[in-house]
């Protein structure tokens, strides 16, 4: 048995309406790696902010080597050597990685001294950085070693990492698993946050799950399935989405040597697209955030415009259409942010049908909106996706993300489309919305619509996809088919680690 | 310690109440500040807020007068608010005002002296024509250009007095009467006189439009799609770009309605209760209606009371210049603070005040 470094006793925190974490227990041992395993919302992020010192525990203690622990403040926490690295980095893109590394610090040393020991640090954990560099210009994975060396550089005693992967390519992920194994053989602990259960059972020696705020078991990951993690977290037998085998239609979308510069500075230009979808295929597109996926759907939307014939759908040039014309001719899609772009959040979820569904529901009458038809399709939504809420009345921002998700991607769904484009259609939604989203989708595809998927989530694409393709900054890979396709394979197309050569960690 | 609180949703009682709640502050405001001036507080608050409508003494000539003095604060007030709901600002009403005056102004002395039914509708539709195309001029920049519509609106203000100047003393002034600035009085020109309809209430084509554009205004933001996209690009730019809005054709369409209907309302005063294109012809209507357009909660009905209240004010305020002597700025000085406060207190609707205790480290 280790030393204890962390013990939690009977933490509970309530915010009003729900009870984010109800009495949690669990210790982490010196150097241990930990894994906090949990749906969206069963309280996986309310239990590190307290231990980050951002919340303040309503009932239960902490005991950090013996001695109480009670953060008031996250700077109370790095104090006593709890460091974090946030799943959404908090990093200035127009300065460079000394400059940000220097913010996050309480008394920042010379910027010389800093880019030194950023070098030092950076090379002795694998984590390859020059500090010099504009943030703006880092790739994902750069970015997230910034945030890393930012908490090295303090020394901690305790790392948390929230959904780290989340932004990786394969290869990525492998050198960020070396670093954190030679951080914790150094005798540094890491709480490690994740729903993705086989990084968590090929990194961590422990994993508390939680489940409605409250913990349901410790356990050893390797000791269990994947599967048997996945039931223990959502407390039911899960099913995989059923594919049953569909024939290929003609092409309903095609898009020709496409290039577009991208309306936002630290945006990433789309080079050269071109791919094909056909009726009843489903076409997956990977690739790490910020490679262009969001410029890709608004060029396929229609919410960017392009030269009309680079865009064709079921034959007819659509490039220059806007999204409602677009809409019209049978081309639906769903971005990524559900709130402020997918959904008016301050509107009612009857106005938020209405947003995408009037041209080719008939919802306005010569301009006059109908409200009633309105409301009944927002009610039908409603009630074929599970959507959890009072009505159709209450506004979009009052769901949780996950509802939200359900209701929007639903309501591109039930526009009966021949074309469908989504972006992230799962991210952050717990696992049986998903599995009702990704089969909605796999539906459309059998009733003969084309499907295209942009994720990040790998399994979720060799779920779905038929064919396979990966977007690396702003290029579109050859398509192929999804069949004996491996995560290896995937890494490559996705660029592999970004071109830097695979760090070479310092044996232990 | 003070912390400032988002709430989770706007609180529907402040939006409503706040309205009163900065009425009552600028009452009590205003009266410190007459008695600084060495008035009676009292008796001032109530020349400018009671007298108007209750006194027997001033009601007969007030009370017409508040439906004159309201009707423009209303129609251009309700232009304004269909803008400012999709986040375009017009501040340049006074502008499109003024150029509406002059297109109507215009077709009337076009015409003069020769009698015809049809004159009184042309300069209507001359009116709001001209101020559609002085709104126009800061819609056309910002999309071609992407100046800022504030700016360039606000600016062709000083522009359209320079015009209204210039008309006054050159091209539209009354050759009959040499050496005077200003043009023929419309009201003599029963062709082309937008008089009172009853007898003693106020009531012109003027107010008769004000109350056809609050109901239009209504029925578009609630039951058009035009009003959903307009309410839909101020609250979430990117949302409506997903629902199909056109951010450029918006910026046309709102700056358009609001010119338009500022220019009505400035043909509808020169025709009217103005009488004729003068140099002091604009008296800041398209400036108060935007305080009328924030006090009304951008709502077609709530700018009703609103530009009630605030033709009040204009009222009362002549009447209080005439018995206490009051400075004319003063009452400028009254409607502002009617904004300050209002702006001020709809803080409250989004966020809330809340007391922590504990000794942060």
């Amino acid at each position: 048995m280790r030393k204890p470094l962390l013990r939690l006793e009977g933490l509970t925190k309530a915010y009003p309406g729900v009870l984010a974490n109800d009495d949690v227990s669990f210790e982490i041992g010196e150097g241990q790696m930990h894994a906090l395993l949990g749906e969206n919302g069963a309280g996986k992020s309310t239990l590190v902010k307290m231990i980050y010192g951002l919340v303040k525990p309503d009932k239960g203690t902490m005991t950090l080597r013996d001695q109480p622990f009670a953060p008031a403040q996250p700077s109370d926490a790095r104090r006593n050597g709890v460091a974090m690295v946030f799943q959404h980095f908090s990093l200035f893109d127009a300065m460079d990685v000394a400059e940000n590394v220097a913010l996050g610090m309480e008394n920042p040393p010379p910027l010389r001294d800093l880019a030194r020991r950023i070098r030092d640090v950076s090379e002795a954990y694998g984590l390859p950085l020059d500090p010099t560099r504009l943030v703006g210009e880092l790739s994902a994975g750069e970015r997230q070693r910034v945030e890393i060396v930012r908490c090295l550089l303090q020394d901690p005693k305790l790392l948390i990492m929230d959904e780290p992967t989340s932004v990786l390519t394969p290869q990525e992920v492998d050198i960020l698993f070396r670093t954190l194994r030679k951080l914790s053989s150094e005798g540094t602990a890491i709480l490690y946050i994740s729903h993705k259960l086989e990084e968590i059972r090929a990194l961590c020696d422990e994993a508390t799950i939680l489940r409605g705020g409250r913990k349901i078991a410790t356990c050893d990951p390797r000791e269990k399935t994947a599967r048997e993690l996945a039931e223990l977290m959502v407390g039911q037998v899960l099913h995989p989405p059923a594919r049953p085998a569909r024939p290929v239609g003609d092409v309903v979308l095609a898009v020709d040597n496409l290039s577009l510069k991208s309306n936002n500075p630290f945006g990433t230009s789309l080079k050269d697209i071109s791919f094909t979808l056909r009726a009843g295929e489903v076409l997956g597109i990977a690739g790490v955030a910020g490679n262009g996926q969001d410029e890709l759907l608004l060029m396929l939307s229609g919410e960017l415009l392009s030269p009309s014939a680079q865009v064709q759908l079921k034959g007819l040039p659509v490039g220059h259409l806007g999204p409602n014309g677009r809409r019209k001719r049978g081309l639906v899609s769903a971005p990524e942010e559900r709130l402020g772009h997918a959904a008016a959040p301050d509107m009612s979820l009857t106005a938020n049908a209405l947003l995408s569904a009037s041209a080719r529901k008939g919802l306005a009458k010569n301009g006059f909106i109908d409200w009633g038809a309105s409301e009944a399709f927002a009610r039908a939504i409603i009630a074929r996706f599970d959507v959890r809420t009072p009505g159709p009345h209450v506004l979009a921002r009052a769901l949780s993300g996950g509802n939200l998700q359900k209701f929007v991607i639903g309501r591109e769904i039930e526009l009966d489309p021949d074309v469908i484009i989504v972006n992230q259609p799962t991210w952050g939604v717990d696992a049986s919305a998903a599995a009702t989203i990704r089969q909605a989708l796999l539906d459309l595809a059998s009733k003969g619509a084309g499907v295209l998927v942009i994720s990040q989530d790998l399994d979720e694409l060799l779920e779905v996809a038929d064919s396979f393709a990966a977007l690396n900054e702003g290029r579109l890979t050859r398509v192929r088919s999804s069949k004996g396709l491996t995560v290896e394979e995937i890494g490559l197309m996705m660029g592999g680690a970004h071109d830097m050569h695979v760090a070479q960690v310092a044996s232990v | 310690m003070i912390q400032l609180e988002k709430r989770k949703e706007p609180s529907k009682f402040w939006r409503i109440a706040n309205p009163f709640l900065a009425v009552a502050l600028t009452m009590l405001a205003g009266g410190i500040m007459f008695a600084m001036l060495g008035k009676d507080p009292f008796v001032a608050i109530r020349l400018i807020f009671f007298d108007p409508i209750f006194s027997e003494t001033f009601a007969s000539y007030s009370r017409p007068q508040l439906l004159i003095k309201s009707a423009p604060l209303i129609l251009i007030a309700v232009g304004l608010a269909i803008g400012f709901k999709a986040n375009v600002w017009n501040i340049g009403a006074e502008g499109q005002y003024i150029i509406g005056a002059l297109f109507g102004a215009g077709v009337a002395l076009a015409f003069f002296p020769a009698p015809g039914w049809y004159i009184f509708p042309l300069m209507v539709l001359a009116g709001a024509f001209g101020g559609f195309l002085w709104g126009m001029i800061p819609a056309i920049l910002k999309t071609r250009f992407n100046t800022n519509e504030i700016l360039v609106s606000l600016l062709l203000v000083y522009v359209a007095e320079r015009i209204l100047a210039a008309m006054s003393l050159g091209l539209m002034r009354n050759p009959d009467i040499a050496g005077f600035p200003g043009s023929r009085d419309l009201r003599r020109y029963e062709a082309a006189h937008n008089a009172e309809l009853f007898a003693n209430t106020g009531i012109h084509w003027g107010v008769v439009a004000a109350l056809i554009a609050v109901i239009f205004a209504y029925a578009m933001m609630t039951r058009h799609m035009l009003g959903f996209h307009i309410q839909l690009a101020g609250q979430a730019p990117r949302a409506a770009r997903f629902g199909g809005v056109s951010p450029a054709r918006l910026v046309v369409v709102c700056l358009g309605i609001s010119g338009a209907l500022a220019g009505l309302a400035g043909m509808f005063e020169v025709s009217g209760p103005g009488g004729q294109v003068r140099i002091e012809f604009a008296s800041g209507y398209g400036f108060t209606a935007i305080i009328v357009a924030f006090l009304g909660r951008l709502n077609p009905f709530g700018i009703v009371l609103a530009g009630l209240l605030l033709g009040l004010t204009y009222i009362g305020g002549e009447l209080s210049q005439m018995m206490l002597q009051l400075p004319g700025a003063a009452i400028q000085v009254f409607q502002g603070m009617l904004l300050f406060f209002l702006l001020a207190l709809d803080f409250q609707t989004n966020y809330r005040l809340r007391l922590t205790r504990g000794a942060s480290a």
